[in-house]
């Protein structure tokens, strides 16, 4: 077998160039003063990728910067499970019984186009840790998206799968469960994959404007890293922070993206 | 050949009518329709689109109700005066007109649906019969198959089966093959008749497609245009068991004649009030 021939390998080749070639115009970009002869005002002070992994290479060795990774991952993990666990019944609920519909969806509606970092000044009044305050923005982040990706699910499943359900004798509980529940599956990853992707946006933002929590320096996350990473003109790791949330987003995509298919075999082999 | 004293399956329409909306806004969707299928007997309903035909087939599966009249199975009413819509029950198994295989099943665990549901047998006597029901009607070797990997006429004949393991007395077909191309369609045909002479049940079978109706049935109904009456009833005296033979035989050409003058009638009726064909 040819393996330049093989259609995966094929793929990683181009990934692989396209990242040399991103770096490559960098490093000139950063290291031409002029942008290339175009004046780009504060162009300059984008450190070039050899001196931002340098600063990486030093910062591994520097347990206060997998510190952060553990206080964010922590934190996303918190208010994404909390977002679940609370938005997948809630969205069932609001598609299957039109009264709660009625009395819980327009307080959904206002609630929902709130920003989640216009909670953030209400989330420190309310919550008594700094802890909590953060984790519960990166659970609003997550909460809308998963409950209206169940109830869009939910609520357009075929009334053909009901009526044959019915027909061979499956009532109440049995319904739900056999038909409802895996019907919406599909639904919940991707509003779990949309809504992860938020919780790592949100977290960041959250954590820079709340001075990153109690325990200090340390235990600030990902966000208070690149933050006092800029206040200290260190910025080349403004920009390891930034490439580290990027990748650690990635990675929480990518594991959901395999529980999804794990969870929904029949639409992975169709 | 009529099946040999079926057992049950005998479902008696007596005078239907159901209209939606009340009043002055009221629509008849289903007309005084009486209609009687002994037990074990094939009976093809034809119409214009929307005459109600469906609506009719909606009314004996219990999903939703009639305004009058009375709907007969075996001697037992599902829906009449006093009781307007019928329980859906394991003995009035619909085929729909897409599909309703459950996409999230495989066709195992959807063929053994109905029965797990009731629980009728044991795990390991519901799995035995699913599989030998298959390999009857030649599927043997998809069990493990999610229903969107199989071919739409696979997927026909695998409702089928599912329909089938729930003993029903009745079945309901509602254009069941209509997606198909007719090439498949016509393998179906046969293959539907394969399998009712090895289960003889009744069956009441919705359909557009003239020559299906006449290849497939005892007897052919033909359905005015909404709200929907039978206006003819067509005895399909070419005996059982066809094959694709009869297809070119004088008395299938001269019903098909007869039948297709009857149902024109109907449908430029239909097309004259507006009703055009959806």
């Amino acid at each position: 077998m040819n393996l330049l021939a093989d259609p995966r390998t094929r793929a990683t080749r181009r990934a692989l160039v396209s990242l040399v070639a991103f770096a490559l115009l960098w490093e000139l970009g950063a290291r031409s003063k002029a942008w290339f002869g175009v004046a780009v005002p504060w162009v300059g002070h984008v450190p070039p990728p050899s001196a931002v992994l340098a600063a990486w290479v030093r910062l591994l060795g520097d347990p206060g910067y997998w510190q952060s990774w553990v206080a964010s991952l922590l934190r996303v993990l918190a208010g994404f499970t909390a977002a679940m666990a609370v938005g997948i019944p809630l969205g069932l609920l609001l598609a299957m019984n039109r009264v709660c519909r009625m009395i819980f969806f327009p307080v959904l509606e206002l609630l929902r186009p709130i920003p989640p970092l216009a909670w953030v000044p209400a989330a420190i009044l309310f919550w008594p840790t700094q802890e909590l305050s953060i984790a519960f923005v990166t659970f609003v982040g997550a909460f809308f998206t998963i409950v209206l990706n169940v109830v869009g699910g939910a609520g357009a499943i075929d009334v053909r799968y009901f009526q044959a359900a019915r027909a061979m004798g499956a009532t109440g509980w049995n319904v739900f469960r056999r038909v409802v529940l895996p019907a919406t599956v599909p639904a919940i990853v991707v509003g779990a994959a949309v809504g992860m992707g938020i919780t790592w946006e949100v977290v960041v933002a959250a954590e820079m404007i709340s001075g990153g929590g109690s325990s200090g320096a340390t235990g600030g996350g990902m966000g208070f890293f690149i933050w006092n990473s800029y206040i200290g003109g260190a910025y080349e790791q403004i920009v390891v922070g930034m490439i580290s949330i990027g990748i650690a987003g990635y990675a929480c995509s990518e594991a959901l993206r395999r529980l999804g298919a794990r969870v929904t075999p029949w639409l992975v082999r169709a | 050949m009529r099946a040999e004293a079926p057992r049950r399956g005998r479902l008696s329409i007596e005078d239907v009518v159901k209209t939606y909306g009340r009043g002055e806004a009221a629509v008849a969707a289903v007309d005084h329709c009486s209609i009687e299928i002994p037990a074990g007997e094939i009976c093809m309903v034809v119409g214009p689109s929307g005459c109600g035909k469906t609506t009719l087939l909606n009314a004996i599966a219990g999903f939703h109700d009639i305004t009058s009249g009375r709907i007969v199975l075996d001697g037992e009413t599902l829906c009449g005066p006093g009781r307007p819509q019928a329980r859906p029950g394991a003995d009035r198994v619909v085929v729909f007109q897409n599909g309703a295989l459950f996409p999230w099943k495989t066709v195992l665990d959807n063929v053994c649906f109905g029965p797990r549901m009731q629980g009728r047998a044991g795990a390991r006597e519901i799995e035995q019969r699913a599989r030998a029901l298959m390999a009857e009607a030649g599927l043997a070797g998809c069990e493990r198959s999610y229903p969107a990997e199989l071919s739409s006429g696979t997927r026909r004949r695998v409702e089928i089966v599912r329909a089938l393991m729930n003993d029903p007395s009745v079945l309901l077909f509602d254009e069941p093959y209509r997606a198909l191309d007719s090439l498949t369609r016509s393998v179906m045909h046969e293959s539907l008749l394969q399998t009712w002479y090895r289960d003889p049940v009744t069956i009441f079978f919705i359909t557009h497609d003239l020559e299906e109706a006449i290849f497939l049935g005892h007897r052919l109904v033909v359905m005015t245009a909404r709200p929907c009456r039978p206006k003819a009833v067509i005895e399909i005296d070419i005996p059982h068991p066809r094959d694709y033979g009869v297809l070119t035989s004088p008395r299938f050409r001269a019903l098909m004649a007869e039948a297709s003058a009857l149902v024109r009638e109907e449908a430029e009726q239909a097309f004259a009030a507006g009703d055009a064909e959806r």
